[in-house]
């Protein structure tokens, strides 16, 4: 995908006016349309239902519960007495307490397979902010960072918008089930290599998102070798790891680091946030963890552009310092992450409709690929909008993600009520016979 | 391992210069009233601390704006996700309001011109993306803010062209200076985007004459640059002239439908007025939409945390309060300056003179022992290490003239300021008398010698943790 720059208006800079912030993407038309007729439950049952959005709505009962029966985490405490104090801190190292919270929390999250250091974390205002960052700190403008498609269609923003920045595809396809090859890793940097890039890295999301699936162990050693024999950087974007659906199945980058004694371990790097475990992408609370000193004394100088509000770090340290609170919000978030991934992958089944195999996140990766009426990208858009118009459900095409293969469809399931994911998959069952009778 | 981006090695983030040695002398031996009464009293810290009675006054009425409740009704939910980067509607209308209640009502703005961003940190950084790129220049007044090196060159890749200012008059900015920079960033082959400018400024303390402005938007306006005012400090002026908004001078001017009018861009931030630094709360006001676009897609990378946003709606839209909060701020600053400035004329030091600001723009011309930014260096040691004072030296702000420091007084209780002016007055008061029993050139090797000796000593003990502060 090129990037077009056009000749910047009166007095703008280059960065301003190009169109590498992505907006205008088919993905983003999507929530136009969404945005001018939502589904109500009662309002307006006919309208566009929203499944292109990548919320974590299943657990907020359990925040609630927590801040009722611990209000001094929102409020400083009766006659605030902690307020200036929280209020005047803007120290980039972040509030102790909050990052010794948010080290514990991620551990549990990997069920003790991993340790984290509080000194390694560095804290921005969300995963967009963190990713940007590594990109600044680990490659030099027209440098390429390879990145396994398909991918979260925001990286093109994140990564590349103002650094300057280029993403290279490793390429993957449906029959591996989209895993990362050796193959595919070596033909990306030949490609850069043939563009005369300089690769400074691989980037990948671990659960992977858009394919709800957690990358296999063999696949992260293969990734690590691959980035130690090129003397490149790693990147693993770890933001899904407390939506795995079994605790077991998700293998963190850090866990293989730590069985093999932290070697070649300056070149990783972990990007997480809160924003999709806990669902609060409104707080924007992202982390830089690094195994490198030198990137997270500068990550952190450069985190002043970015910082938490430290009211959030206030409430966020209380609430993840609180293990009780902790450990029954991971499992619960779990199941029944769980439970709405089983109910919708038998809807759709039960429309004839194949998924790929998934374990994690808040979406699965759909294949309408026998439904298209030409196996292209046009082809694959002509389908997208007639789900959007006619079936009104919002979905985002596989090309939107950068898949080479066109037919695949991210459907995100969390972000609604059951009562509302009933309906959508009634809506898709109508289709497909209808479908089937012409 | 592979290597670092250019921008990791590089030191645009300006943490290794002699300023920062300052705060790290504090760290080790901070000032405590009662654990620490010798330790060093920080005056580098442009916070304040004078009015956060009447935030936890309004907080306590007002509890649910922190429990995330709207009308005794939960809204956590919602908040938590809010992520859309327009901003919560209601909190951008408070802010614009509260911007038009420190200008007196003189000017308003409109909710959809404004960008929402992490402090203005972010915000003076954002406009650098959207303005400027690598090969560009921006003319500052000196002396400047130290962070601007950091804020607005670092990632961006822009070059700080400076606008000469000096006491001869004032340090205002002139036409001769103006021109002169311009050329400077020609002669550097740099091609000039725009002038930024603070104003009430830091770290002289004071607002910008209406000449001045005129001045600037005649600039801007032959030279088709833009023109960044960073107003962070506009609610704290304290006393007359009072605070003219560059916005002012072009309604005043009837310019709103020419061309200058979408070249002008202002910063605002809370961490100033309302002493709240660690909420991370920055605003971009552009009338050019195409800005606006641009930093509001920007501003993803630096969003204000929603549960704020949605706390300083409930509490900037409470306009009982602003107008309270605001005037009682103004008095307060008023007095605490006057107890900093009647201090320094016991000991014998004047300021420039100011109506603004947390700080005030200190002349110790007279202490140096020579007209030079090494003399100037020598006595900041001595007032570091011997006084145990932290102010901040001229040259950090690049001014052009040595001997002139910056010095905050809202960051501390009165008698700590009272203990500072004592050990002020004490420092030059032995000065005098050491200086009329030796000769004067004894004296400065002395001083010389002592201060860089103890100097190698410290520097040794440099710790690696090193810590950023505000230095605003």
């Amino acid at each position: 995908m090129a990037i077009e720059i056009e000749q910047p208006s009166v007095g703008l800079s280059k960065v301003a006016v190009s169109e590498t912030h992505g907006e205008d993407s088919p993905y983003f038309a999507g929530w136009k349309a969404y945005d001018e007729n939502p589904y109500h439950e009662s309002t307006n049952q006919s309208g566009v239902i929203q499944m292109g959005l990548a919320e974590n709505q299943v657990s907020f009962d359990l925040l609630e519960k927590y801040l009722e029966e611990h209000s001094e985490a929102s409020s400083w405490g009766k006659g605030a007495p902690g307020f200036k104090e929280n209020a005047l801190f803007q120290d980039y190292h972040g509030l102790k307490s909050f990052r010794q919270a948010m080290a514990n929390f991620m551990e549990q999250i990997r069920g003790g397979r991993a340790k984290f250091d509080p000194d390694r974390i560095v804290l921005t205002a969300g995963a967009t902010a963190a990713n940007e960052l590594l990109t600044f700190i680990l490659a030099d403008p027209g440098d390429a960072l390879l990145v396994p498609t398909p991918y979260y269609p925001g990286f093109d923003r994140d990564l590349r918008w103002r650094t300057g920045v280029k993403i290279v595809p490793i390429h993957c396809d449906s029959s591996n089930n989209f895993q990362v090859t050796p193959q595919a890793l070596e033909a990306a940097y030949s490609e850069a290599e043939s563009m005369n890039l300089k690769v400074r890295g691989v980037l990948i999301t671990n659960p992977s998102n858009p394919l709800g699936a957690t990358i296999q162990r063999s696949t992260l050693e293969e990734i690590l070798n691959f980035v130690t024999r090129k003397n490149i950087h790693l990147v693993s974007d770890e933001i899904y790891s407390g939506s795995t659906f079994s605790s077991s199945e998700f293998i963190s980058i850090a866990e293989i680091l730590e069985s093999n004694s932290y070697k070649n371990s300056e070149r990783v790097h972990i990007v997480y946030s809160l924003s999709k475990d806990l669902g609060l992408p409104g707080f924007r609370v992202g982390t830089i963890y690094s195994y490198n000193d030198k990137v997270v004394t500068t990550a952190r100088r450069m985190s002043s552009f970015t910082l938490i509000s430290s009211q959030t770090q206030h409430l966020l340290a209380c609430m993840l310092s609180n293990k009780e609170f902790t450990e029954n919000y991971i499992k619960t978030n779990r199941e029944r992450l769980r439970k709405r991934y089983d109910m919708i992958i038998k809807g759709l089944k039960n429309a004839g409709i194949q998924c790929l195999e998934g374990n994690a996140g808040l979406f699965c990766w759909m294949n309408l690929s026998p439904l298209l009426e030409e196996p292209t990208r046009e082809g694959e858009l002509a389908l997208w909008k007639i789900i959007l118009n006619e079936v009104r459900l919002n979905i985002s095409p596989g090309s939107s993600c950068h898949c080479s293969e066109p037919g695949w469809f991210r459907v995100c399931f969390a972000n609604m009520s059951e009562q509302t994911l009933e309906i959508a998959l009634e809506r898709i069952h109508k289709f497909m016979e209808q479908r089937r009778r012409n | 391992m592979g290597l670092l981006s250019r921008k990791a090695t590089c030191n645009s983030h300006g943490q290794d210069s002699s300023y920062f040695l300052g705060w790290q002398e504090y760290e080790k031996n901070p000032y405590d009233e009662t654990k620490n009464p010798k330790g060093i009293i920080q005056m580098g810290l442009a916070e304040n601390q004078l009015s956060f009675d009447l935030l936890e006054s309004w907080l306590a009425k007002n509890p649910d704006a922190a429990s995330f409740k709207r009308d005794g009704q939960s809204i956590f939910k919602e908040l938590a996700l809010f992520q859309d980067y327009h901003g919560i509607p209601e909190f951008k209308k408070a802010l614009v309001d509260f911007m038009s209640e420190i200008r007196g009502n003189k000017v308003t703005f409109d909710p959809n011109n404004m960008v929402l961003t992490a402090g203005a940190t972010s915000a003076n950084e954002t406009l650098m993306f959207c303005l400027a790129e690598q090969g560009d220049a921006f003319l500052l007044p000196t002396p400047y803010y130290p962070g601007f090196d950091r804020d607005l060159k670092w990632r961006t890749g822009v070059e700080i062209v400076p606008i000469q200012c000096s006491s001869s008059n004032r340090f205002k900015i002139t036409e001769s200076a103006l021109e002169e920079a311009y050329q400077q960033a020609h002669k550097k082959n740099l091609r000039v985007k725009g002038v930024l400018i603070t104003n009430p400024s830091n770290p002289l303390g004071t607002t910008m004459s209406r000449a001045e402005l005129d001045l600037l938007i005649n600039f801007i306006t032959a030279k088709e640059i833009h023109l960044i005012s960073d107003e962070i400090y506009s609610g704290t002026v304290f006393s007359s002239p009072g605070f003219v908004s560059i916005m002012e001078v072009l309604k005043d001017r009837q310019l709103e439908k020419t061309e200058v009018w979408d070249r002008v861009h202002i910063v605002y931030s809370l961490s100033k007025d309302l002493g709240l630094p660690g909420f991370r709360v920055g605003a971009i006001y552009s009338n050019d939409p195409i800005v606006v676009a641009a930093a509001t897609k920007m501003s993803s990378f630096g969003l204000v945390s929603s549960q704020t946003q949605y706390l300083l709606s409930a509490m900037l839209s409470d306009k009982k309060f602003t107008k309270e909060y605001l005037s009682k701020n103004k008095k307060r600053l008023l007095k605490r300056q006057n107890k900093l400035v009647s201090g320094l004329e016991k000991a014998g030091i004047s300021i420039l003179e100011s109506n603004a600001g947390l700080f005030c723009w200190v002349d110790m011309r007279h202490l140096l022992s020579s007209n030079t930014f090494e003399a100037e260096m020598e006595l900041w040691k001595r007032i570091v290490y011997d006084i145990k004072l932290n102010i901040s030296p001229g040259s950090s702000c690049h001014c052009s003239e040595p001997g002139w420091f910056r010095v905050c007084f809202a960051n501390m209780s009165e008698d700590t300021l009272k203990l500072a002016m004592q050990r002020l007055k004490s420092f030059v008061d032995s000065m005098n008398v050491n200086d009329s029993n030796k000769s004067h050139q004894e004296l400065k090797n002395a001083r010389k010698s002592r201060s860089r000796n103890k100097w190698v000593f410290r520097l040794s003990f440099q710790s690696f943790h090193d810590r950023e502060q505000d230095e605003r």
